[in-house]
């Protein structure tokens, strides 16, 4: 006779709101029978916001979907207004959208690498345990994160919200001489970046990996931010405003929020994994180097050393910020003028966590008529739940804490932005 | 070291009760007091780690979701006792208030004097409205958020 067993586990520390998220495992006979990730979608709750709005208010009111990436949100919006508008931003100003945006990745990533995922790999429970054993680690961590967080208030205005972004450029940009006062923080920040690479690469990785198809924004120049092709590894290589031809989200069940796939072919993979694998020769020679070193080659399947390969982001955009204060010279003026007109504007830039596609419809007064934000962490859940789906049976025989471990890990390495895209409120795991 | 009082206010606008907070900054505001320093944050913990580093006397307010009725005040001296774990995790990012007062109690980053105040909020729903409980625990935690400062005489 088969003994029956239910074991349900609640994780209250990745959740807000009851009834919003949760991750939910069904085991039956020590097989892994379903998985299912449910997300609470506020980028939903903004769309219906929007409309009727000016087109002027887009950045601000999209930057607080997100705590930790609300510049995503700005440049996305911003970019896909001026495309409706037939608007092009260009040198310094072009140049300074890139440099808040490596503020925004600092920030974020070293967020994620050493108070969120570290205490994973290293066995503990987070990061205050963590830093109780390595006082000095978690202080390099805070110090990094926090020249990410200056480069934002500079340039945004203030850190909570930056504000200083528009439609068009910026409201006020920085003399050469101004800018230069950020070069010192930075320089350091290149270096604990370099330590957060060696750091992290020494690692115990679980050897996992799938057959994934990677999407991110492609540049011929630079290292993908705010402008590109979206190209995968498997031939997908579209222009931003052919989005909807060839994604489609579609409606599940257990989950209010919508999954994306790509049409015909399903989940796809987003993120610092997915930009380092499409765009690895357009790192610095310094970020190739260490990562070279860390061990990585030129592409990394492993969605868990995916934390090696944000440490590398980081030191690309610590070195790639200090190129761009060393050739600023101050624009003459602020932004490009505005000029509305009727029309569909379509926005992808990256952000931390992935491509962040926005899409507006405005009229000849540039009032919203329509709006549709796709974040990153949507797009990814689909993978997410494939790879649980593979990870788990490998851990079926943990008890239900240690497994509940493994499962966040894996789910950590998407770095899904729980303020944009999910509330986990529980991970439960049903044993029949 | 900066010894001017700070308050900050945590939460989402766009959350509903969720910017409890942010209520008991506009109501400080409306009354132009030059010597206490006020300022908006979004509750990411290592933000705020950095932003009281250099103070002497901080207090902070967040909405909470305890479970309790809607509108509860609760008040912690940071320094005299730790927040119990119920509470302040539920921030707009994982890393939120209560973890970031942990893990500065770890690095030795706390202010002499850090004060938290916490709201129990109804609705965390995507939206704008406030519930009336949490409008009026927001003028009760202006109040005391004064009295307190005006009591506390700083050890020197």
């Amino acid at each position: 006779m088969v003994k029956k067993k239910t074991t349900t586990i609640k994780v209250d520390y990745l959740a807000r709101v009851e009834g919003e998220g949760a991750l939910y495992i069904k085991i039956k006979d020590n097989r892994v029978k379903d998985v299912k990730l449910k997300i609470f979608e506020p980028p939903r709750f903004f769309e219906a916001f929007l409309r009727e709005r000016k087109f002027s208010e887009a950045p601000d009111i999209t930057a607080r979907i997100c705590g930790i990436c609300p510049i995503a949100y700005q440049m996305s919006s911003a970019h896909a207004i001026e495309d409706a508008f037939g608007i092009k931003v260009d040198g310094q100003l072009r140049a300074l959208r890139r440099l808040i945006y490596c503020g925004e990745w600092i920030e974020s990533h070293t967020l994620h690498i050493y108070m969120l995922h570290a205490p994973d790999f290293l066995g503990y429970d987070d990061a205050i345990r963590m830093a109780k054993d390595f006082p000095k680690i978690v202080e390099r961590g805070l110090q990094l994160k926090k020249t990410g967080n200056a480069l934002i208030s500079f340039l945004g205005g203030r850190a909570v919200h930056p504000i200083n972004v528009r439609v068009g450029g910026f409201y006020k940009v920085p003399t050469k001489a101004e800018l230069r006062s950020l070069a010192e923080p930075l320089k350091w920040a290149r270096e604990a970046a370099l330590e957060t690479v060696r750091w992290v690469s020494k690692f115990p990785f679980p050897d996992f990996m799938q057959d994934y198809e990677y999407v991110s924004l492609s540049h011929p120049e630079e290292y993908p931010f705010n402008e590109g092709r979206l190209i995968s590894n498997k031939g997908l290589d579209i222009a931003v405003r052919d989005f909807d031809r060839h994604f489609e989200e579609e409606h599940v069940a257990h989950s209010n929020a919508l999954h994306c796939t790509i049409k015909g072919r399903g989940a796809y993979f987003m993120g610092p994994l997915a930009r380092y694998n499409l765009n690895f020769k357009k790192l610095s020679p310094l970020a190739q180097e260490a990562a070279k070193e860390s061990g990585l080659s030129d592409v990394c399947t492993n969605p868990f050393q995916s934390i090696i390969v944000r440490s590398v982001e980081v030191l690309y955009v610590c070195d790639e910020a200090l190129r761009l204060i060393d050739q600023y010279e101050m624009p003459d003026r602020p932004a490009v003028s505005v000029e509305p007109r009727a029309g569909t504007g379509y926005g992808c830039t990256e952000a931390p966590r992935g491509s962040l596609f926005h899409r507006y419809k405005l009229d000849e007064k540039g009032m919203i008529l329509d709006a549709k934000i796709v974040p990153p962490t949507s797009q990814n859940q689909k993978t997410i739940e494939n790879d649980l789906r593979h990870f788990v049976p490998k851990y079926i025989q943990l008890p239900a804490d240690k497994l509940q471990w493994q499962c966040e890990q894996a789910i950590r390495n998407y770095d899904p932005c729980i303020s944009c895209a999910t509330h986990f409120l529980k991970l439960e795991i049903e044993r029949t | 070291m900066n010894v001017k009082p700070l308050v900050i206010g945590i939460g989402n606008p766009y959350r509903s009760d969720d910017r409890a907070g942010l209520i008991v900054l506009e109501k400080l505001k409306a009354q132009n007091l030059i010597d206490i320093e006020l300022m908006e944050a979004m509750g990411e913990g290592a933000v705020l780690i950095d932003i009281w580093k250099d103070r002497e006397h901080v207090i902070v307010v967040d909405a909470v979701d305890s479970g309790a009725r809607p509108g509860t005040v609760y008040r912690f001296d940071v320094r005299q006792e730790r927040i119990p774990s119920k509470f302040f995790r539920y921030s707009t990012h994982a890393f939120s208030l209560a973890e970031a007062v942990e893990l500065a109690r770890s690095l030795e980053r706390l202010p002499e004097r850090l004060i938290v105040f916490g709201i129990e909020g109804k609705n965390f729903k995507a939206g704008t409205s406030v519930s009336p409980e949490i409008s009026r625990a927001a003028e009760e935690v202006a109040d005391r958020i004064l009295r307190d400062i005006r009591a506390y005489v700083p050890e020197r």
